[in-house]
């Protein structure tokens, strides 16, 4: 099983509400001094859904990461977590892609790599919260998608992807070469061993570029992105909180047992 | 009003009935067809077509059926293929699709095949006349933020939308339509990912979308023993009892009670968050509560800026109090 997955270093999700700010001017997030980007949550899930995938039927997997800040850190996170080789696609042309571009850079990139069974990816990235890249990634290339997983089982070269639904799970039957978005359903990543990491230190990660991928320039980046950002705001949504005090626990449940008879719906 | 702008909603129901979002989607498409000039579409697939005389009752102009025998399960591969090719017959400057198991999926796709542009998720699509262009806005970074995206020129703008965010129109069973029956076929070589189990829970009682009052916990409850606890006030109050992501995470209640960003978007008129931290991807899905209790431990809790009424201090201490005390009367 040759297994290609694609990883993007975001903000830390869990970074207090209080450190997160816009700049309106530039209607970009301002990132906390110090804070170094992390592994999107659910694409870390997908290196490990990968890993889980190849202790069982061997292979290799390949992570692959589009530009930005902190990209050979999250490449080596991957590494260290057990991926075999890692990429890193760079060019100052792709900058400001919208999920189209995005999806036909990495499909680019899938076709560069040549050789695949399976390509992994996290539901959707906790900085814009789409969702959509893996979706249209596969639409590109022509291959059957399953999204929202929370396991993979490959046997007799087809998948069974259990699949997260609104009111419990699907399973699908798909397959090879096929797309899938991973969820948190599917458990822990695992933590990189010391070993893992001493080991992904001497890896190489090569760079490709818009000329490696033989992309048209005018087809991605800014200038193609389908929609403008208009405006970004935070949004921290407040009220004002009354905080129900007594003498003891007792005196207080019992205020806020009124408080909720009068409420109540 | 010279225009002729076609919006194109992609209607879902249960128990043959539209669902809540689909008759949200209708009425946010009626209103901004008024002020576009247009009409508006429905478009029901597999076992939604008994819903399309509710259709028209809910602002449907009309409304395209396809019940192939491929869109049963709403396969979304068959799916992809009907919402397609009814986009390249009617032409819509507009395609809406709930932020459902259907719209995830299927939206991307459509807007992939069609080169149009995407919003998912979005919280509030309006109509700049002065500008000529759509504008929609959507919940970003785990719900931190809020970005608000242009559709450029004509392009047609595929959307997906979150429950509750918009207003339905009340129903006018007097309101005329038309039916138009969709029989192109979904041919069987297209389905490439197919179901061979469906694990579904079945909600007993109200659903938390639809629920008055919820009780819910996060990851302070500590393990599924605190959900039995706040269970019982839940029963108490006549309310539904829902959770953050880290009980779903560790198992200690079912996926279907995930209330949030990944989870249900929920409105009750009573929202009480017993052990919740208050991270913006739980909160995104609770800010139209119209009151929120909070029960947290910690006096930092960020649960308590969003919070009407607070309590710091230990649920396990305060909830059997509440619960006795709501046994009692006042």
């Amino acid at each position: 099983m040759d297994i290609i997955v694609f990883v993007k270093p975001v903000l830390d999700p869990d970074m207090p509400p209080a450190k997160f700010s816009v700049d309106g001017k530039t209607n970009r997030v301002i990132p906390p001094e110090g804070m170094p980007l992390v592994i999107s949550p659910y694409d870390a899930l997908a290196v490990e859904a990968a890993l889980k995938v190849k202790e069982a039927k061997g292979g290799k997997i390949t992570a692959v990461t589009l530009a930005g800040p902190f990209a050979t850190e999250i490449l080596r996170k991957a590494l260290a977590m057990g991926a075999d080789e890692a990429i890193n696609i760079n060019d100052p042309t792709f900058e400001d892609s919208d999920a189209f571009s995005t999806a036909l850079i990495l499909a680019g990139a899938v076709k560069k790599i040549g050789k695949y069974d399976l390509i992994l990816c996290g539901r959707q990235a906790a900085d814009w919260d789409n969702g959509v890249v893996g979706s249209v990634m596969a639409e590109y290339l022509g291959i059957p998608s399953v999204i929202r997983a929370k396991g993979i089982v490959v046997t007799d070269g087809k998948l069974k992807v259990e699949r997260v639904v609104a009111n419990g799970f699907e399973i699908y039957e798909v397959g090879l070469p096929a797309l899938v978005t991973l969820s948190s359903e599917i458990g822990q990543a695992r933590i990189p061993t010391g070993w893992g990491i001493i080991n992904a230190a001497k890896k190489q990660i090569p760079k490709w570029t818009s000329a490696d991928l033989g992309m048209d320039p005018a087809g991605v980046g800014k200038a193609a992105a389908r929609n403008q950002l208009v405006k970004l705001y935070s949004f921290s949504p407040s009220r004002a909180c009354e905080m129900i005090t007594g003498k003891d626990e007792k005196e207080a449940a019992g205020k806020l047992a009124d408080k909720i008879m009068d409420m109540k719906p | 009003m010279a225009e002729n702008r076609q919006i194109l909603i992609i209607g879902e129901v249960e128990k043959e009935k539209l669902t809540s979002t689909s008759r949200e989607l209708l009425g946010g498409a009626r209103r901004l067809a008024e002020q576009m000039g247009g009409a508006v579409n429905l478009l029901l697939m597999g076992q939604a077509v008994s819903a399309a005389g509710e259709g028209i009752h809910y602002g449907a102009d009309k409304v395209y059926t396809d019940k192939d025998a491929m869109l049963s399960d709403l396969n979304s591969d068959a799916c992809t293929h009907v919402v397609d090719a009814v986009c390249r017959k009617i032409q819509p400057v507009l395609c809406l699709f709930g932020q459902s198991d259907l719209g995830r999926d299927v939206a991307p796709r459509v807007a992939a095949k069609l080169n149009a542009g995407l919003c998912m998720d979005c919280v509030e699509i309006t109509f700049d006349a002065g500008s000529n262009r759509l504008l929609q806005t959507r919940p970003v970074f785990g719900g931190k933020a809020m970005a608000v995206m242009a559709t450029s020129g004509d392009r047609l703008q595929v959307n997906t939308v979150r429950a509750k965010s918009i207003a339905p129109e009340e129903p006018k069973v007097d309101r005329k339509g038309e039916v138009i029956a969709v029989t192109d076929g979904v041919d069987a070589s297209l389905i490439k990912v197919k179901l061979v189990e469906s694990k579904k829970i079945e909600t007993e009682g109200v659903k938390l979308e639809d629920a008055k009052l919820i009780v819910s916990g996060g990851g302070g409850l500590g393990g599924p023993a605190g959900f039995e606890m706040i269970g019982q006030l839940a029963k108490l109050l006549g309310g539904v009892v829902g959770a953050t992501r880290v009980p779903v995470d560790e198992n200690w209640v079912p996926l279907s009670m995930e209330i949030g960003q990944t989870g249900k978007i929920v409105s009750p008129d009573l929202y009480i968050a017993i052990g919740i931290s208050g991270a913006a991807q739980h909160v995104t899905g609770i800010v139209n509560s119209k009151k929120i209790v909070a029960i947290n431990k910690d006096p930092d809790a960020n649960i308590f800026k969003m919070a009407d009424v607070g309590l710091v201090a230990d649920y396990k201490v305060v909830v059997p109090i509440l619960i006795e005390k709501l046994k009692a009367g006042r």
